[in-house]
């Protein structure tokens, strides 16, 4: 195990954050605004996001810079702002951070299809590790590739990240098929497990998603499957209409409910994805507190 | 003789080189084009279907299933269009205005014309003048709209009302997909359909041209 993933875990579970993509939303993201376009053009507002995990009891903060490659930032005229946005978020994040947290990298996925011919392995590898670099270079302290959909994509990315010498977290949605516990190229938690243990990463786990409730098996699942330490972080149910707005379903209260029986399942990184708020960080802080 | 199970089983299994191969043998053979489509090509992308919803097939079966599909349809529309044959139905496409997520709505593309649909993809950002534009020209009998975003949902809504404007909706079925969508939202923005999946997706634009 990584020396710091070992470090952190001596004090397990460890409490990440939660969404920053809804939350800058309300602070005033436009729709259809790039989020990681921000760093730049909002720093305090992006900061506000993060210090506020931070108070709220997040070890781990990740960076906004989850589609800060080149590809998912072509449409914004960004390509060649990659290592400026990436180091723009990290420099926020540290600053949120101090000493009170650790900041991991956020990288997602090209937003692009592997296997439709809509970009290539070797187009993916370039701008994965162009991110991976320029987070490296800017001074994080583990990278977290999250929300993909494509194992295969994700092989590469973790490729790609391993080769910067940091901790990598990989964490994949499961939300797909009948039991809604498959990627949405089919793969089981089993599956991916063996596939990200083998390629080589230092915790593994699931994230975004339907909510909390279908994530404890998953979680379940994933640790029967590896060796490794396992992250989640749910979103707040699934999104619906109120008054012609966007609203997550799930409370700060009833996530936190089923957070004990998460960490029952073996989740050692718990935290929250679209929906979800630095009150829901508190709310999980202190059912840990009162489960321990 | 040309053998219609094997064509049957390679778009089953996404055997593009295969689909192909038959298909060419049958038409030499001076098999009626319509009918291959109609008792071995649909079938088999139905059967594509089932295995979805049944779970036993994901995106990647379903993907090789319409590019075999596609692969077999190329040979054939050349010879429909000769004889005068329209397509089931022509669909205009497109991610909306501010979203420039494609993977679902290149899904949907894919498995529309995987059923016989003529589809004209606008791409990603897509305005609603221009959707109502391209719906005009192509003569469309569907407009299918998808967004990813939670945020750029409602740029559905100013596609439905331009339509509306135009006198285009009747004529015109609107049918809308992607991860924050849902029935009552198409309900509520007055879309003829919603769809959870690229297959079904499928399902929906026939029952509503067949309405």
């Amino acid at each position: 195990m990584h020396p710091l993933i070992e470090k952190l875990l001596s004090a397990s579970p460890v409490v990440t954050d939660g969404a920053l993509g809804t939350q800058l939303q309300a602070l005033g993201l436009p729709p259809g605004e790039h989020p990681d376009l921000w760093n730049l053009s909002h720093p305090e507002r992006v900061e506000q996001v993060a210090a506020a995990y931070v108070a709220a009891g997040s070890r781990i903060i990740l960076t906004n810079t989850f589609r800060s490659n080149r590809i998912a930032l072509a449409g914004h005229g960004g390509a060649e702002r990659v290592t400026e946005l990436n180091a723009a978020g990290v420099r926020l994040a540290r600053r949120a951070a101090g000493t009170a947290a650790l900041v991991f990298a956020s990288m997602g996925s090209s937003g692009k299809m592997l296997m439709s011919g809509d970009v290539t392995e070797e187009e993916l590898a370039i701008a994965f590790g162009e991110q991976a670099g320029a987070l490296a270079q800017a001074g994080v302290d583990a990278i977290a590739i999250e929300t993909m959909t494509d194992l295969d994509e994700t092989l590469i990315a973790l490729k790609a990240s391993k080769k910067t010498g940091l901790p990598v977290v990989v964490s994949m949605v499961f939300d797909s098929g009948k039991e809604k516990d498959r990627t949405m190229m089919g793969k089981t938690p089993e599956q991916v497990a063996a596939a990200l243990t083998e390629a080589g990463a230092d915790v593994i786990g699931a994230n975004c998603g339907l909510g909390i409730e279908g994530y404890i098996p998953v979680c379940r699942r994933l640790k029967q499957s590896t060796p490794l330490p396992i992250w989640i972080k749910p979103n707040a149910g699934l999104p619906a209409m109120v008054d012609g707005h966007i609203t997550y379903r799930t409370t700060a209260g009833e996530f936190a409910a089923r957070v004990p029986a998460l960490r029952g399942a073996g989740a050692d990184f718990i935290g929250g994805c679209c929906g979800t708020t630095p009150e829901f960080i508190r709310s999980i802080v202190a059912a840990l507190s009162k489960a321990s | 003789m040309a053998d219609l199970q094997k064509l049957y089983d390679a778009i089953l299994n996404g055997n593009f080189k295969a689909a192909r191969e038959v298909t060419q043998q049958a038409l030499s053979e001076g098999i009626d084009p319509s009918a291959l489509v109609h008792d071995t090509m649909i079938p088999a992308m139905n059967e594509v279907g089932r295995r979805y919803e049944a779970n036993e097939y994901f995106v990647p079966e379903l993907l090789i299933a319409a590019r075999a599909m596609k692969a077999s349809l190329e040979l054939i529309r050349p010879l429909l269009a000769e004889k005068g044959t329209e397509p089931v139905g022509r669909v205009v496409i497109g991610t909306v205005q501010g979203d420039l997520h494609d993977i679902g709505k290149n899904l949907v593309a894919a498995m529309l014309e995987g059923a016989g649909f003529e589809v004209v993809d606008l791409g990603v950002d897509v305005s609603p003048e221009k959707f109502v534009a391209a719906a005009r020209e192509k003569n469309a009998s569907i407009v299918a709209l998808s967004a990813l975003l939670t945020t750029t949902m409602h740029a559905m809504k100013a596609v439905v009302e331009n339509l509306n404007t135009a006198g285009l909706h009747g004529k015109v079925k609107i049918i809308i997909g992607g991860a924050p969508v849902t029935q009552k939202y198409a309900d509520e923005i007055g879309a003829d359909g919603y769809s959870s999946n690229a297959n079904a997706a499928v399902a929906l634009a026939r029952k509503l041209l067949a309405a």
